[in-house]
């Protein structure tokens, strides 16, 4: 991918974006421009690592730990069928419903720190991981099953041998759907109740009409998402050019 | 290697109630090459599959039997047109793959001698991605020829192949395979004419034997005689077209 065209793009957004705000004169705690708003960044830079340290770590653990459990439940349906008809129509279910609105029971439940935050993330990303991973597993190309069969290979050596390995790239696919959402979920923990992180900063801007902080907070946590998926789609797409 | 077995297919298949073939009866004399011939969708992959004892959508009513009366499915051998090579995989890990899914340990000589034979000397450490066609094809047969089972199944096994790779193959393939009870399923009259100790022409009616060359398998692709006899099954076949 070429580097420049999306640094021409940004850099002529903030041209418009500043020519707008100096333009309509438009106060600055309404909408301060990217000049003030690279002053805040530059000034709050220390608070603003800070901060962005904290949610990145939810971000990652969430990740794992959703990405770990996705993978566990696609194994666990894909191998007993018991396990499909049972768990599959709940999985769905819950699909159905507003996580975010469990953010509030969440920071009850688990406190105003990191974990209320990870379990959101977790929330968030199970679901895509799981069914990703769990439809490779469903749609492992026939030929293989039938060539396995003749030679009277063991049902989890298939599993391991075959059927997982076809199915990484799916995989790959919903973990870079997890490196979108982690973001928005540890976010949301955080707007939620938190005094750390950078949506707790981005909350706690805007309640002080700090609005050029708050956008540089929600800039800072733009660049920081997409550097993730960037890193994620790199590690994935190894994984499957390795494995495919 | 057990001692090859005769085995006799007997039966017919439908779909649904529509009758794919008609009641036939089918014999693959012991240690010998028979090519199944006939145009597309008359059920010879049905037919390879009943033996294979793998899904196939049809009914099947009629009995698949092994002259020495032991089980046929556990001494089958099968190989597609589709290489079904994993493409995560090495060569050396393709060929080997039989041993991996029964949790055996591997028979490295016996890998290391089909390596050689199969000429994938310098491809042991590659992808199937690395390889071209009959590479690919070459790798499959050795994972075939790995599993040392007296029957194979072949279901076009060299029809994706360029003219000359195929015709090398079947040389290849022959030879590698003497002495097992060999089916191969094919579509192309030349194939059956170069490689059947008997030849089968399959239709909706049923099977016609065509009496092959009398020339040792691999026949000669110039040689008059498998001219004649793949002109013959050629001239069979657009009979039953038309
Ligand atoms: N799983 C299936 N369900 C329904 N029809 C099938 C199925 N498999 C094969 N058929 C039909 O059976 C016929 C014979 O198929 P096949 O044995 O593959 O023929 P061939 O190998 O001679 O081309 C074809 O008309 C095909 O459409
Ligand atoms: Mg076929």
């Amino acid at each position: 991918m070429k580097v420049w065209p999306p640094i021409a793009a940004t850099l002529f957004a903030l041209f418009v974006w500043q020519i707008i705000v100096t333009l309509t004169g438009v106060q600055k705690f309404i909408l301060p421009g990217p000049a003030l708003v690279a002053e805040a960044w530059w000034y709050n830079r220390a608070v603003i690592a800070e901060h962005t340290l904290i949610t990145l770590i939810e971000i990652l653990l969430g990740m794992a730990i959703g990405t770990a459990l996705g993978i566990a439940t696609a194994l666990q349906l894909a191998t007993s069928k018991v396990a499909r008809t049972l768990v599959q129509p709940i999985l769905v279910f819950t699909q159905a419903l507003p996580v975010f609105a469990l953010a509030p029971i969440l920071t009850l439940w688990l406190g105003f720190g990191l974990w209320s935050k990870i379990a959101m993330a977790v929330l968030i990303i199970y679901f895509p991981v799981t069914s990703a991973f769990f439809d490779g597993l469903m749609r492992t190309p026939s030929g293989y099953l039938d060539l396995a069969k003749t030679m009277q290979a063991h049902p989890s050596r298939v599993l391991w041998k075959i059927r997982v390995p076809a199915a990484l790239p799916s995989l790959g696919a919903g973990v870079r759907l997890a490196a979108v959402y982690a973001p928005i979920g540890a976010v949301i923990g955080e707007w939620v109740g938190a005094s750390r992180g950078l949506g707790a900063l981005m909350i706690m801007s805007n309640g002080r009409a700090k609005t050029d902080l708050m956008f540089a907070a929600m800039l800072t946590l733009g660049v920081m998402s997409v550097l993730l998926y960037v890193c994620v789609a790199k590690l994935t797409r190894r994984l499957g050019d390795r494995e495919t | 290697m057990t001692l090859a077995p005769s085995i006799t297919f007997q039966g017919q298949a439908s779909i649904e109630g529509r009758q794919l073939f008609a009641p036939l009866t089918l014999c693959l004399d012991a240690g010998r090459w028979t090519c199944l011939l006939g145009g597309s969708g008359v059920g010879k992959t049905t037919v390879l599959r009943l033996m294979a004892d793998l899904p196939t959508g049809a009914d099947f009513d009629g009995s698949i039997v092994a002259t020495d009366g032991l089980p046929v499915v556990d001494r089958v051998a099968y190989m597609a047109q589709d290489d079904l090579l994993m493409p995560w995989a090495s060569v050396e890990k393709n060929i080997t793959l039989g041993a991996q899914l029964r949790g055996q340990t591997v028979d490295v000589v016996r890998m290391e001698r089909l390596i050689t034979r199969c000429g994938l000397q310098d491809h042991r450490t590659k992808k199937p991605s690395e390889l071209s066609g009959g590479q690919r094809q070459r790798v499959a047969l050795a994972r075939t020829l790995m599993e040392d089972k007296p029957i194979v199944l072949l279901d076009e096994p060299f029809s994706a192949l360029d003219a000359q790779t195929r015709a090398a193959m079947q040389n290849m393939a022959a030879e590698l395979l003497q002495g097992r009870t060999v089916m191969v399923v094919t579509h192309d009259p030349g194939e059956a004419a170069r490689l059947g100790h008997a030849i089968q022409v399959m239709t909706p009616a049923g099977l016609t034997a065509v009496t092959p060359p009398t020339a040792a398998v691999p026949r000669a692709v110039d040689a008059l005689e498998t001219l004649t006899c793949q002109s013959q099954l050629l001239t069979l076949l657009m009979g039953q077209a038309a």
